[in-house]
């Protein structure tokens, strides 16, 4: 195949990865299945190493392939399959639709910048936060994007859509509550989506060149690719076609060069030169020495600079460290509890916020919202991971979809037996607060909701039953506190356990057949 | 017709309609869907021994069929229990068998739409499916309708309620024509037992407002406000324990039951009997009948008790 038909390939594999990740993450109504996320989302780089780090196994090797691409022909992954650089693409291409005149120019490396947002992920993780790399990671931040921002827009769509088709007896599109659209938990996802729109229409792909840190890492794999684009210095006239369509900004013509750190592998360049001078090469023997002859001067800059930050930044993330610690313990949201509630699978709150990237895929896809982004629950640095909301909702004793959409391993597939004794909390009771205590009136709406009574109701005055607690059995749903209808504080809630507990089962003994010969009346 | 004669004859027609307007009750004479029990053959149908659809089909026939309450070209909505993500086998929803088959006698009747919808307490598409309750609906021909979205529900009066005086009711139950309550018979740690009468919390959006408010007294208030045409207590499979959630099958027992009456308070009493409790433990019954909703003497009622 000739190499002008490279762009077209690589335009048609990344629609089929920008659509289908997108639906993934629009999907309100849990139509996609499971699987189906995992096969779509295994080459996404960031969540299959951290996957790979706890489930070693064929499910999460995802970014040796990635590696293994990158080091044939370069930076496949930022055209081809990382959602935010693809949508970003879109923009560009919509850009320049509206712009008269747009030509792309050749502008120099911001290494201290792209080495910096590298280095600093990576120290933060060594320090065990996974904050930074969360707010810089492109398959995360295109995740929020849709989950947080075009998901509500779409259920309001599906609404309003939902009202006519009602009159019109049909109920195949449904009206969906969309109540816990949370603006402070969205206010990031809305500035990094106004961001990336901006750089995107002025600048091309400057984000995955400077900021992203999965673009800066495959960038310095690049350099040790087997095939390159490289520009024919004997056939090149300099005509700069190749630049004006250059997103990445990485064709010096001047020098007859090409960053090849830089270039996103999109192929733009390659049918625009008259001379077709500009393509695919195999270089590898040259480029081992170009290593030494071109990088030397920005490795040394990079290898400085680290160090100097690395100092600064160990003070730093050891504050943000005691910050999560004290926020845990200070009960900041809600003040009567010691602990958030992580999700089932998630093994303990420690587990999850090491390795949630807040990507939001479990938001999309739990069926009664109770995850929810949090905001200051597991501290500061655990911002948008989300987190077992028992004010929107309880946690559905039957499904264990989180854990099987999750692409970290934050939070870890869970059978249904497994997930149904699974303790991500406990009970606790206040006697004082209950309507039954205070009012003298009958209510249970705890013990109801509670799927293995944990929460039961016991003889109280009179003919009235009142909630006793029976808190090994309890696995922390939360459909107690939810259903709890004591208004501000409620009488019955849920505090987290820092680490997931086995529940007793919840077993009974089988009840006899008992008929009754004659009527009873 | 000379004028004489015509204001003779009209003023003796309009003699004649007086009469008949004061002799006759005025409710019966225009009302058009509300039948009186009196014109049923009994007061209560209890039966026994056979398949839930088996009973319905034989129970609904010694009331004079399902005809009796629907008419051609009605619209009908069925209100099963529904509340909760299990198995028919855990019995914490109605059998959905027993679903199906009212809406088959009613489509046969000539009801224009049947439908179906519950205000659930889980997720309400994983408790429509996997209750059976969807796809016995389906099956039978009758609609599926959401009960989850609040703009659903729009603001009644209950006007004879002693707490309860507003609450908001889903459209499904203030449009159709008839309304059949399906409940199921089952242990409620906070009430005792939920039959009839707690069944209708699933039409109501605000309820979490009944629990915090005298749940009891809520509950017989709100059966002043719209009666069922026709209540069908599914008690096939009965809950006694952990209700009205069940931690597994052990908390079921198999009683082969059903009880039909167009009365909420006779229905539940003789239910509540069945379950092997008497009608003064469960609150809202005696509080119901003090609202005039209804009558849980059975010993005064003309019972048709049938075994299969």
């Amino acid at each position: 195949m000739s190499q002008k038909y490279f762009k077209i390939l690589r335009i048609l594999i990344s629609l089929i990865f920008l659509i289908s990740i997108s639906l993934l993450f629009i999907d309100f109504r849990g139509i996609i299945p499971a699987s189906f996320s995992d096969f779509i989302l295994f080459l996404q780089f960031i969540p299959s190493i951290i996957k790979f780090i706890h489930v070693l196994g064929y499910a999460a090797i995802g970014f040796i392939i990635i590696i293994i691409i990158n080091v044939l022909f370069g930076r496949v992954y930022c055209s081809t399959v990382c959602p935010l650089g693809i949508f970003m693409d879109v923009i560009s291409y919509l850009a320049k639709k509206i712009r008269i005149k747009k030509k792309y120019k050749f502008a120099k490396a911001h290494n201290v910048l792209r080495y910096l947002f590298l280095v600093l992920p990576l120290i933060f993780l060594l320090f065990g936060s996974i904050f930074l790399l969360n707010l810089l990671d492109p398959y995360s931040n295109y995740g929020r994007i849709l989950s947080d921002l075009f998901q509500p827009l779409v259920i309001g769509i599906n609404n309003i859509i939902s009202i006519f088709s009602e009159k019109a007896n049909m109920y195949f599109i449904y009206p969906v509550n969309y109540e816990t659209f949370n603006l402070v938990t969205a206010l990031f996802p809305i500035a990094f989506l106004g961001f990336i729109i901006w750089i995107s229409f002025y600048h091309g792909r400057l984000y995955c060149n400077t900021v992203c840190p999965v673009g800066t890492l495959l960038g310095l794999l690049s350099r040790l690719s087997v095939f390159k684009i490289k520009i024919n210095s004997i056939t090149c006239t300099k005509c700069g076609k190749c630049i004006a369509v250059c997103k990445a900004n990485c064709i010096d013509i001047k020098n007859i060069d090409v960053d090849f750190s830089r270039c996103i592998a999109c192929y733009n360049c390659i049918k625009p030169c008259p001379e077709d001078a500009i393509k695919y090469k195999f270089d590898f023997r040259k480029e081992t020495i170009a290593i030494k002859d071109t990088t030397d001067a920005s490795k040394r800059e990079f290898v400085t600079k680290s160090v100097m930050y690395a100092v600064g930044l160990i003070g730093l993330s050891k504050l943000a460290r005691s910050q999560q610690n004290d926020n845990t313990v200070k009960k900041l949201i809600p003040v009567e509890k010691d602990n958030p509630v992580s999700p089932p699978g998630s093994g303990s709150i420690r587990h999850y916020t090491n390795n949630c990237t807040a990507c939001h895929l479990c938001v999309t896809a739990c069926p009664t919202k109770v995850l929810q982004p949090s905001f200051l629950e597991y501290g500061f640095t655990g911002m948008m991971q989300p987190h077992m909301d028992y004010k929107t909702n309880y946690c559905n004793y039957e499904c264990t979809i989180c854990g099987e959409v999750c692409p970290t391993g934050a939070i870890l597939p869970l059978t249904k037996e497994d997930k149904k004794l699974t303790q991500v909390g406990r009970v606790h009771f206040i006697m004082k607060n209950c309507v039954v205590y205070t009012d003298k009136t009958a209510c249970g709406s705890c013990s109801e909701h509670c799927p293995t009574q944990a929460v039961s109701m016991v003889p109280y005055i009179e003919d009235l039953t009142i909630p006793f607690i029976n808190p090994p059995t309890c696995i922390g749903c939360g459909a107690c506190e939810y259903a709890c209808p004591v208004k501000p504080h409620k009488a019955i809630y849920v505090d987290g356990n820092p680490v997931h507990q086995l529940a007793e089962s919840p077993d009974f003994e089988k009840l006899e057949k008992k008929y009754f010969d004659e009527f009873p009346f | 017709m000379k004028r004489r004669e015509f204001i003779k004859k009209s003023v003796g027609a309009g003699v004649i309609a007086g009469t008949a307007l004061s002799v006759l009750n005025n409710e019966k004479l225009f009302a058009i869907n509300k039948y009186k029990s009196d014109e049923l053959p009994y007061d209560l149908v209890a039966i026994k021994g056979g398949s839930a659809e088996a009973m319905f089909d034989k129970a609904i026939a010694s009331l004079g069929g399902i005809s009796k309450f629907v008419k051609r070209n009605q619209t009908v909505v069925v209100k099963p229990n529904i509340g909760w993500d299990s198995t028919p086998e855990r019995a914490a929803d109605t059998n959905p068998g027993l679903v199906g088959r009212i809406i088959e006698h009613c489509l046969q009747a000539g009801a224009k739409d049947v439908y179906v919808f519950d205000h659930t307490c889980n997720e309400w598409t994983r408790c429509y499916r996997n209750s059976g309750i969807e796809a016995a609906v389906k099956k039978a021909g009758g609609k599926m309708v959401p009960g989850n979205s609040s703009a659903n529900y729009h603001p009644v009066e209950v006007k004879r309620g002693i707490i309860l005086k507003n609450t908001k009711v889903h459209e499904l139950i203030l449009e159709s024509d008839v309304f059949i309550n399906v409940p199921t018979l089952k242990n409620h740690g906070g009430t005792r037992l939920s039959i009839c009468m707690k069944n209708l919390m699933g039409i109501v959006w605000n309820r979490s407002w009944w629990h915090a408010n005298d749940l009891h007294q809520c509950i017989a208030d709100f059966t002043t406000y719209r009666k069922p045409d026709l209540n069908v207590v599914d008690a096939y499979r009965v809950l006694k324990r952990n209700g009205p959630r069940g931690v597994s099958v052990n908390d079921v027992v198999t009683m082969k039951y059903q009880v039909l009456s167009t009365d909420m308070v006779a229905a539940d009493a003789a239910c509540t009997k069945i379950f092997g409790l008497v009608p003064e433990q469960v609150r809202h019954i005696a509080m119901a009948e003090k609202l005039g909703s209804g009558n849980s003497d059975l010993d005064k009622m003309r019972i048709k008790r049938i075994v299969i």
